[in-house]
């Protein structure tokens, strides 16, 4: 579904992104873990269009997107969750979630994925009238989970969705992730979290310093020595 | 007790000028954070524009109200195409010494074209030339019409900007630009967009102050321009309500100082304003206090 080939991103003078290539295919959960400032954002903000590469391609579905706008990306079904719940504070809930089907015409569609949101994120249909800005971190990490899928993607990007969140809303925030999964979403999960990552993982790529440094099925990376003593603790 | 009422009418009237114009710096300051200075400008082009209409065509004062409207909101989205948006990734610096060039520009440009003499509007004929007594107070007809105009024009744009698709776009926009584009809103589109709302909206107070002052000349922009730059700051600048009620505080804040003071202090009293806001609330009345993220 997504292929990357020999990526590289500048900022300015700042080599941030050295060359990598990933693949995710149709149905799986990817998950590219590595520490701060490895360059995993700066690798979904690429995909996502936010930045441009300076050299390398993305092909999505086939079709070379490596210079289309980011609008353009959304249309063919792209979504990205940014770090850091980013709602539109002062706009409602129900409006971030309609602002999520923003390029979608078919209204009785997008009503049907509202209530499939709902549904899903039941806490967020009590609080439809109440200003993003004023939900806990945990509710707007679902708003802004909730307003990707109102996209209807196939590929769902995530970047950190656990970060900030307490131990039992990561886990439910991962039971999520697996569930859109198993309905039928591609996934590419970005996390510093990368046991609870790794789990849910089907394949999984360890970033250092804007280079791919390893790659392996979700299990083989847990039980790589490397990876137990970088990123798991022991 | 009278003449205060009478002044306040005034200062509405007034006020209702900088609160139009008071929108326009604020949306296009919410959206790409510039102090559009090139504002008062689209301001004096709508009042020429008027003038036209109204003396060589012969236009009635609606359908000039429209065109005026039209060929403002067409010049806004211009100067923004042509002298902003090449600047989209540049310091905010270079943008706003942009903006006085377009401003300027402007300017001397209409001085060269229309001539840098003054021009009288046209007596506006019927039901509005007419003024109204009730109790001791007079209402010009102008006067109503002013009120009553810029109260449309007010719901009108809350309604875009509340319930629209693009309205929402420009919301989102401004709130977070990355975010409003991952929902695959155009960036580019909406800033037109706003630049074509508040130039439309900067041409409607241009042919109501050519209607309610009677002269217009190509420099008249300036102070009116900077008046509603306060009136923005005031409110909180990026709050579209915050524009709406500085803009008729400092009308009112004019026409009182003028009327019980002195008419050359009006202008050292609303840039006090301004500093005063600044040291006790740079976010304005309306603004919330916002932390810088560390």
């Amino acid at each position: 579904m997504l292929e990357i080939t020999n990526l590289h991103v500048h900022f300015g003078v700042i080599h941030a992104i050295k060359g990598i290539s990933l693949t995710v295919n149709d149905g799986e959960i990817v998950t590219l873990i590595g520490a701060n400032g490895a360059g995993k954002t700066t690798t979904l903000r690429t995909i996502s269009g936010l930045k441009k590469p300076s050299e390398g391609t993305i092909f999505f579905d086939g079709r070379d997107i490596t210079s289309l706008s980011a609008q353009e990306r959304v249309k063919l079904g792209i979504s990205q969750v940014p770090e850091g719940r980013r709602v539109f504070s002062s706009m409602t809930v129900l409006e971030n979630l309609e602002l999520g089907a923003y390029l979608r015409k078919d209204r009785d569609g997008i009503a049907k994925d509202l209530d499939m949101v709902f549904e899903r994120f039941p806490i967020l249909a009590e609080r439809r009238k109440q200003q993003a800005g004023t939900l806990s971190g945990g509710e707007q990490q679902m708003l802004v989970m909730g307003r990707a899928l109102m996209s209807r993607p196939k590929l769902l990007c995530l970047d950190e969705p656990s970060m900030g969140l307490a131990p039992l809303l990561v886990q439910e925030i991962f039971d999520i992730i697996k569930d859109i999964n198993e309905k039928g979403t591609t996934v590419l999960l970005v996390e510093q979290n990368a046991s609870m990552a790794l789990q849910i993982a089907h394949r999984a790529y360890v970033m250092e310093t804007g280079r791919i440094t390893l790659s392996g099925t979700g299990s083989e990376l847990m039980q790589s020595e490397e990876i137990k003593k970088a990123y798991l603790g022991g | 007790m009278e003449q205060f009422l009478q002044q306040v009418i005034n200062g509405i009237s007034l006020g209702s000028i900088y609160a139009l114009m008071a929108l326009g710096y604020t949306m296009v300051y919410g959206i790409i954070k510039l102090i559009n200075f090139a504002h008062g400008d689209v301001y004096m082009i709508g009042a020429y524009v008027g003038y036209f209409c109204m003396t060589n065509l012969r236009l009635g004062f609606f359908p000039s109200l429209l065109i005026s409207m039209l060929v403002c909101a067409i010049l806004g989205v211009a100067i923004e195409k042509i002298a902003y948006k090449p600047l989209r990734n540049a310091t905010r610096i270079a943008v706003l010494i942009t903006a006085i060039g377009v401003s300027l520009f402007i300017e001397y440009g209409t001085m060269y074209i229309a001539s840098p003499n003054p021009r009288s509007y046209p007596r506006l004929t019927g039901f509005m030339a007419k003024s109204y007594q009730v109790g001791g107070l007079t209402f010009s007809a102008q006067q109503i019409l002013i009120i009553i105009i810029t109260v449309v024009l007010m719901i009108l744009l809350q309604l875009i900007v509340k319930k629209t698709r693009i309205g929402k776009a420009m919301r989102a926009v401004s709130l977070d630009r990355d975010a409003a584009q991952l929902m695959g809103i155009s960036v580019d589109n909406t800033i037109s967009f706003t630049f074509l709302l508040g130039s439309a909206l900067a041409g409607a107070a241009g042919i109501l102050v050519g209607i309610y002052y009677n002269s217009i000349n190509p420099l008249m922009g300036m102070m009116p321009g900077l008046r509603a730059f306060v009136a923005a700051v005031f409110g909180g600048i990026g709050i579209i309500p915050g524009a709406m009620i500085g803009g008729y505080f400092i009308g009112l804040v004019e026409v009182m100082v003028s009327g019980y003071v002195n008419s050359m202090f009006r202008d050292a009293v609303v840039f006090a304003i301004l500093i005063v806001i600044l040291i006790v609330k740079p976010s304005g009345l309306l603004g919330k206090e916002t932390r810088e993220k560390v």
